[in-house]
C-alpha cells in the first residue's frame, strides 16, 4: 500500500466530501487514464487538492474505488433511491450505460440498497448498429444477473429507424428517434411496473444540454436540465448518478457513434465542450453550477402540462409530440412536427389542416427552437 | 447596376464580430425557401429581392429581420432601437453628462455617432421651444489606450490615437470632450510607476482568461474615473448584442449562472457613475456594416484579440453566426429571462421626474422588498454573490480576522479559481498591487457589517467549530 491509496480512503472513511468531487474540483485534472479495457496500464493520474495543496497521485485500483465511492455518495446525498424500488436502467449497450448497470448493481449489493434491478433496452431498428449494442446488453444480462426487456420501435410504432430514414432521409431524422426513445423508455419502464428509470447521462452531457437550450432559447428546458431527478410529477421519473461524472472517467468499453448521426448538432455544441476541457478541465462542472444557479423570472411562461389526447402520454400540448410526427410518417407528411416552417404535402387540403398547423405553431412557441436545426 | 460595398474593409471587432465574408451565397437557395427570421447576409447577385424590402428603393445591404434592407433603412433601423433603449429606460435625463466608452471598434463608434445625433435634435427643438426650460444632455467621449500591455512600435500606438482623437473631435468638437487616459491611470493616485505596477499586477496571474479578465475590470475603473474626475453622470457602453451572446456563454462556462444576468442589462447600477448599454439590441455584423455604408471611421490597431476562454466562445459564437445569424438574438433573449438584479434599474428616489408624467408610471412597480436587499458583490469583477459564495465568505468572516483572509473572501469563486495567484503566499502581494479602490471598498463594506454583529452580538449563539 502507498500513501495516496492511504490519503484517499482515509477521507472516504471520514465520510466527507467524496474524494473525486474534492480531487475535480481543485485545479489540475488529471492526465487522461488509458483504456483498461485494451489491457494498457490506466498509469497513475496527478490531482491536486486545492483545499490543503496536496498533490498526490492514485493508481488504477485507488481510482476504482474512488469513482464508485463518489456514485455512492451522489445517490446517498441526492436520495435518488429507497429501498424496494423496482428500477429501470435505460440500457443502450454504449459505455456509459454500461457502466452504469456494472456500478448500480455493484453497489447495491455493497451497500445493500435492497433495489430491484432491471436493464432495458430501445431497439430502434438501426441494422448495423443497434443489432450490435443490443448484443452488449444481452451480455450484461448474463454478467451482471439483472433481468432484460427490450422495446421495440416496430413494436410500438410499427415504424423502425431504418424504415423512417428511408422515407424522410437524413434530415431531422434524430428529432423522431429522440422523441420515440424518450416515450419508449417510458412504456417500456409502465411494462415492467417500475418506479425509477435510470440513465447513464454524464458530466459533459449535462454541460452541453445546459449549453443548447441557451443556445436554443429553450427557457423551459433549461430550467429543469440541471435536476438530477426528472419527471418526479409524471409518470416513471427519471435520474442520472453520473451527473457529477466526466466523460473521460467512465469507462471506454465503446465508443461507436450512431451510423445515421450527422455530427452536426449535438457534435457542433460536443466539440466547444472538448476545447473547452481542454483548456480548462472544471469547466464541465462549472457550467452545471452555472445551469444549476439560473433564476428563471418568474413571469416567465412556462409551458402547462397535460396528457396526450390519442395516446395519453405526458404533453404540453394537445397532441405529443411523438403522436405529431407519427402522423406525419403515415401521412407522408415528414415535415410535419418539425421546426416552425413545417411544408405541407403536395395534396394540401384547406383551412381545417392550416389552422392546426397555425395553432400548433403558436403554442409552440415556448417550447421549440425557432432558429436551425438544434432539435434532439 | 448599384455597387455592393467591398467587403475587404470590413472591420471586425475583438469579441468575433467579423462581416459576413464568404458564406452567405451558398445558404442562399434553402434560405430563402425556409427563410427563418433574422437570415443576415449579402443575397446572391444572381438571388431574389435586390431592391430594399422596407422602402422599394436603394440596393440591399443586408438582410434583417427576413427583409432585405438598404443602407439608410439599416440606419433607420439601428438608430430606431438605439432611442428606443435610450428612451424607454430613462437612459438619459436632460441634466446628464454622458460619457461614451469609445473602443476605436464599430460598435462603440455607431454609438458615438447615435447619441451626438440625438444630442444634435434636442438641441434643434430646444433651440425652437419657447419655455427652454430643461437643458440638453452633454457627451463626451472616452478612450482607454492599453498599449503599455501591448507590444505595438511607439509610432503605431501615436498614430491610433491621433486617429481617434481626429474622429471624435469631428463630432464633438473642441478638447474638452476627449479624454484619453493610459490604462495604468487607475494607479495615478496611488504609484509613482503607475506603468510598472499594472505589468507586475497581470504578470501575477497565470490563468490567460483571467488576466483578459482583470484587465476588462480594469477598464471599467478607468472609466469610472475618467467619468468622476469630468463631471459626467452617465458612462455609456457600445456593448452589442453580439457580445452580450458571448458574455453570456463565457460566463455560463466559468460558472457564473447566478450573476449573469447582472452583466447583460440596458442598465447597470453597480457604479459610482452608472453604465447604460443602448446597443443592447443590434448585431456586432449589421453595426459594421452601418459603419461601411456610411463610410464612419474606426480604429483599431490597439484591438488585442481574445484568448483563453473568451477566445474559445468568440470563435463558437462565430461558428453559429454563421450556421444561423439570429442565433446572437436567441442565446441573448434566453439570458433575458434570467432575472436582473435591482440594481439593473434606476431606483433612486426622484430619478424619474424628469419624464413626462404620463410615461412615469411606468417606473413605478419598483418591489420595495428587493430594493431594500443588498446584493454582496465581488471585490474585483462586481460579481453579485450566489449562496454557496455568500456562505463561505459568512463563515470566512467570522474565523478569520485578518485583511488577507477578508479581501480573499470577497472575491467570487470565479476571480479566486482565474486571477488570484497559484499560492496562497502570493495573496498580500497581490492585494497590495491592485487598485487601492477595491480593497478600501471591501475596508468599508466589512466595517459596516461589523459594526451591525456588534450591535446583535449578545443575541448570537456561540459558534464553536471544534464542535463543541
Amino acid at each position: 500500500t502507498h500513501p495516496g491509496a492511504h490519503a484517499v480512503r482515509r477521507r472516504s472513511d471520514e465520510g466527507r466530501e467524496p474524494p473525486l468531487h474534492a480531487l475535480r474540483r481543485a485545479e489540475g485534472r488529471a492526465q487522461a487514464a488509458q483504456n483498461p479495457r485494451t489491457g494498457e496500464p490506466r498509469g497513475l493520474r496527478s490531482v491536486g487538492l486545492g483545499v490543503s495543496d496536496i498533490c498526490f497521485q492514485i493508481c488504477r485500483e485507488c481510482f476504482y474505488i474512488v469513482f464508485e465511492d463518489e456514485i455512492h455518495q451522489t445517490i446517498v446525498d441526492n436520495n435518488l433511491f429507497k429501498a424496494g424500488e423496482r428500477v429501470a436502467i435505460g440500457a443502450s449497450g454504449g459505455k456509459d450505460s454500461t457502466v452504469l448497470a456494472y456500478v448500480l448493481s455493484e453497489l447495491n449489493k455493497r451497500h445493500k440498497y435492497g433495489l430491484d434491478l432491471f436493464l432495458l433496452s430501445i431497439d430502434e431498428g438501426i441494422t448495423g448498429y443497434r443489432d450490435d449494442s443490443l448484443e452488449t446488453v444481452k451480455r450484461n444480462e448474463l454478467q451482471y444477473g439483472l433481468p432484460l426487456k427490450i422495446v421495440s420501435y416496430k413494436d410500438l410504432y410499427d415504424w423502425t429507424m431504418d424504415d423512417i430514414v428511408k422515407a424522410i432521409g437524413l434530415k431531422n431524422n434524430c428529432t423522431f428517434c429522440g422523441v420515440f426513445r424518450r416515450q419508449a423508455l417510458d412504456r417500456g419502464a409502465a411494462l415492467l411496473k417500475v418506479d425509477k428509470i435510470v440513465t447513464g447521462h454524464n458530466a459533459d452531457d449535462i454541460a452541453e444540454t445546459v449549453l443548447l437550450n441557451i443556445l436554443r432559447g429553450d427557457i423551459a428546458r433549461l430550467s429543469r436540465c440541471t435536476f438530477i431527478t426528472t419527471g418526479e410529477d409524471g409518470p416513471i421519473p427519471r435520474c442520472k448518478p453520473f451527473k457529477y461524472t466526466y466523460e473521460k472517467e467512465i469507462l471506454d468499453y465503446f465508443s461507436t457513434e450512431c451510423i445515421y448521426s450527422p455530427n452536426a448538432y449535438r457534435g457542433f455544441a460536443r466539440e466547444f465542450i472538448k476545447d473547452l476541457e481542454r483548456m480548462r478541465p472544471r469547466a464541465i462542472l462549472d457550467i452545471i453550477t452555472s445551469g444549476e444557479n439560473f433564476r428563471i423570472s418568474t413571469t416567465t411562461r412556462m409551458p402547462e402540462q397535460g396528457t396526450c389526447e390519442r395516446c395519453g402520454y405526458i404533453s404540453s400540448q394537445k397532441l405529443c409530440k411523438a403522436c405529431v410526427l407519427l402522423d406525419g410518417l403515415n401521412r407522408g407528411l415528414p415535415k410535419l412536427g418539425i421546426g416552425r416552417t413545417a411544408k405541407v404535402g403536395a395534396g394540401a387540403d384547406g383551412s381545417g389542416e392550416q389552422q392546426g398547423k397555425r395553432a400548433e405553431r403558436r403554442n409552440r412557441s415556448s417550447l421549440q427552437g425557432k432558429h436551425g436545426n438544434l432539435d434532439f | 447596376a448599384p455597387v455592393h460595398p467591398s467587403m475587404a474593409a470590413a472591420s471586425s471587432s475583438s469579441c468575433g464580430g467579423a462581416g459576413c465574408g464568404t458564406h452567405c451565397s451558398s445558404s442562399t437557395s434553402s434560405s430563402v425557401e425556409d427563410a427563418p427570421e433574422g437570415i443576415l447576409g449579402r443575397l446572391s447577385i444572381s438571388g431574389a429581392a435586390a431592391s430594399c424590402g422596407k422602402c422599394g428603393g436603394g440596393a440591399v445591404v443586408v438582410v434583417a429581420g427576413g427583409v432585405g434592407l438598404c443602407g439608410e433603412c439599416l440606419r433607420a433601423q439601428l438608430f430606431g432601437k438605439f432611442k428606443l433603449a435610450v428612451t424607454s429606460n430613462a437612459m438619459v435625463r436632460p441634466t446628464d453628462s454622458v460619457l461614451v466608452a469609445f473602443s476605436g471598434g464599430p460598435a462603440s463608434r455607431v454609438a458615438l455617432q447615435f447619441i451626438h445625433e440625438m444630442r444634435s435634435k434636442a438641441i434643434e427643438s430646444w433651440d425652437a421651444s419657447n419655455s427652454q426650460a430643461l437643458p440638453v444632455f452633454n457627451v463626451g467621449a472616452a478612450f482607454v489606450d492599453e498599449s503599455v500591455l501591448l507590444s505595438k512600435p511607439e509610432c503605431e500606438v501615436e498614430q491610433a490615437t491621433e486617429d481617434i482623437k481626429s474622429l471624435v473631435s469631428s463630432l464633438l468638437p473642441g478638447d474638452k470632450a476627449m479624454h484619453i487616459a493610459s490604462l495604468d491611470y487607475v494607479f495615478s493616485s496611488e504609484s509613482k510607476d503607475g506603468k510598472g505596477r499594472l505589468r507586475e499586477l497581470v504578470g501575477m496571474i497565470t490563468d490567460d482568461t483571467g488576466r483578459e479578465d482583470l484587465l476588462q475590470c480594469l477598464r471599467m475603473l478607468s472609466l469610472q474615473k475618467i467619468a468622476l474626475e469630468n463631471g459626467y453622470t452617465k458612462i455609456m457602453l457600445g456593448s452589442c448584442a453580439s457580445t452580450i451572446a458571448c458574455h453570456v456563454l463565457s460566463a455560463t462556462v466559468k460558472g457564473q449562472g447566478y450573476s449573469l444576468p447582472a452583466d447583460i442589462q440596458y442598465v447597470d447600477t453597480r457604479w459610482e457613475v452608472p453604465v447604460v448599454l443602448p446597443l443592447r439590441d443590434c448585431l456586432a455584423q449589421e453595426l459594421s456594416l452601418l459603419c461601411e455604408f456610411d463610410s464612419l471611421k474606426t480604429q483599431e490597431l490597439l484591438d488585442r484579440p481574445c484568448s483563453g476562454i473568451n477566445g474559445l466562445v468568440a470563435s463558437f459564437v462565430a461558428r453559429l453566426r454563421e450556421e444561423n445569424p439570429s442565433r446572437e438574438h436567441t442565446i441573448v433573449r434566453t439570458a433575458q429571462k434570467l432575472k436582473p438584479f435591482p440594481f439593473n434599474k434606476f431606483s433612486a428616489n426622484g430619478y424619474h421626474d424628469f419624464l413626462p408624467s404620463r410615461l412615469r408610471p411606468k417606473f413605478q412597480d419598483v418591489d420595495s422588498d428587493e430594493s431594500a436587499s443588498s446584493e454582496v458583490l465581488c471585490l474585483i469583477c462586481r460579481s453579485p454573490f450566489s449562496e454557496s459564495e455568500l456562505q463561505n465568505f459568512e463563515s470566512t468572516r467570522r474565523k478569520s480576522q485578518k485583511k488577507i483572509d477578508l479581501y480573499t473572501a470577497y472575491c467570487c469563486q470565479s476571480c479566486h479559481f482565474q486571477i488570484l495567484p497559484g499560492g496562497r503566499d502570493l495573496y498580500d502581494h497581490f492585494f497590495s498591487l491592485i487598485p487601492r479602490f477595491w480593497t478600501e471598498r471591501a475596508d468599508t463594506a466589512s466595517a459596516s457589517h461589523s459594526s451591525l454583529r456588534d450591535q446583535i452580538e449578545d443575541y448570537l449563539l456561540e459558534d464553536d467549530d471544534d464542535g463543541n
